[in-house]
């Protein structure tokens, strides 16, 4: 950029191209762009560099360390002011991966989301008397395909896995234990 | 809205969501079961996340220097504003569950309504929470039917443990002058809807699990609101809060 009423060397693409590259901690295959935590990037003409991160989950061990990494980054290509601000709202979606990201958890041995995100409050309206659908029994679970054989024969082991994000699962055919990052 | 209103207020949602935290991470490494186990934990950390966002604008509306450490650590028992109900001791695994699932419920029921707040932050907490709060539901609701419509013997303890808990849940839907201010304010929902909502949920998954439903009207517990509390919560802080009274201001 060399227009004169800007002091940064760099631009918000840019930025996005860098933070493209930190790695999610728990997940490394995966950067913090496709898994869809970053929100925003805006370069004032002071240069100033404004991230806004969301957190996955609202307990999310990993989000200082995400914050760290993104500083760590920034400043390793000459940014100097750096801004982090957390935003809770909109609340993040499993939606808001990336094609692209989804595949790399496949090929990593975890399951990505398995349906789109269905909006709980649409839902709530629609539900039958005062029966919320979020929290029914009965509404079905999701087809969770095997990222080691691809079957869609697959049982829930446990609802909580290693992390927060994370369910356990088991191939009912080629009988392998997989991640499932849970649909939220 | 009076700001130290709204403050004593989301100290009240914080402290709910700490102590229940905190009770379950005292089951860390002693689940009855792996999955169980890792379920209780992640519960706990969702719980505590979700602590931090609360008692992170509560000190913030204060505007007297506390942070949310300060607000979890350097508060003594009558400073707390939690429901009885989440400072009872976790005794056998269906104590466990039956109070998680009445907290859950309740949870589930006033953070919906909380997205629906006048306050803009409290509304956006409430939303990050939702999707959380939702999937802990679902599980104790599942648990409560394993246990209930399983043995014998699992039927008799989470029957005792429904029986047993029963009193400490009417507190959440006793709503006094701050609670009622909130209403009016448009921040929190109503106590009595959500009350009717509590009722029928927990009512068709005991339905389901061969449960007996305790009489609505039975009397209830209350005083936790107001910082009177058991002699339980003495023993919770003891443990969580040794560190910093300690060694005051340690950090990692």
């Amino acid at each position: 950029m060399d227009s004169i009423d800007s002091l940064a060397s760099f631009t918000p693409a840019q930025v996005w191209q860098w933070l493209g590259e930190v790695a999610d901690p728990e997940i490394p295959v995966i950067s913090i762009v496709d898994l869809g935590i970053v929100r925003d990037v805006q370069v004032s003409a002071d240069a100033v560099c404004t991230v806004v991160i969301t957190p996955t989950y609202s307990g999310c061990p990993a989000m200082q360390v995400i914050a760290d990494a993104v500083t760590e980054a920034l400043r390793a290509h000459g940014v100097q002011q750096i801004e982090l601000r957390n935003q809770l709202s909109p609340a993040w979606t499993t939606d808001w991966m990336s094609a692209s990201g989804k595949a790399a958890l496949r090929g990593y041995g975890i399951a990505p989301p398995a349906q789109q995100v269905i909006d709980i409050s649409g839902l709530q309206r629609h539900a039958h008397g005062s029966a919320h659908a979020a929290i029914s029994r009965s509404v079905p679970a999701p087809q969770v395909e095997c990222p080691h054989c691809g079957s869609v024969h697959t049982t829930l082991t446990s609802q909580f896995g290693s992390t927060p994000c994370k369910a356990l699962y088991k191939c009912l055919d080629c009988h392998e234990p997989f991640d499932y990052f849970k649909c939220h | 809205m009076d700001k130290h209103n709204t403050f004593e207020y989301l100290l009240r949602l914080g402290d709910n969501a700490l102590i229940l935290s905190q009770r379950l991470s005292q089951l860390c490494g002693k689940g009855p079961a792996m999955e169980e186990d890792m379920a209780l934990t992640n519960v706990a950390l969702d719980l505590l996340g979700q602590t931090r966002l609360w008692y992170s604008y509560a000190g913030e509306l204060e505007g007297a220097g506390r942070d949310e450490d300060a607000l979890a650590f350097r508060r003594d028992a009558h400073e707390f504003r939690n429901c009885l109900l989440l400072e009872q001791p976790n005794g056998n695994y269906a104590d466990t569950m039956v109070r998680q699932f009445y907290f859950d419920t309740w949870h589930y029921f006033l953070i919906e309504g909380l997205t629906r707040s006048s306050d803009a932050r409290i509304a956006a907490i409430a939303e990050k929470s939702l999707k959380e709060v939702s999937y802990h539901l679902r599980r104790s609701g599942d648990l409560i039917v394993r246990l209930g419509d399983g043995t014998e013997f699992s039927h008799a303890r989470t029957q005792t443990a429904v029986e047993a808990l029963w009193m400490y849940s009417g507190e959440m839907f006793a709503y006094d002058g701050l609670d009622q201010a909130m209403v009016a304010a448009g921040i929190a929902p109503d106590g009595a809807e959500l009350r009717s909502h509590w009722l029928a949920h927990v009512g068709s998954i005991f339905k389901e699990a061969t449960l007996t439903m305790p009489p609505a009207d039975a009397w209830m517990q209350s005083g936790g609101k107001q910082g009177r509390h058991s002699e339980h919560l003495g023993y919770v802080l003891a443990e969580m809060q040794f560190l910093q009274r300690a060694y005051p201001g340690a950090t990692w």
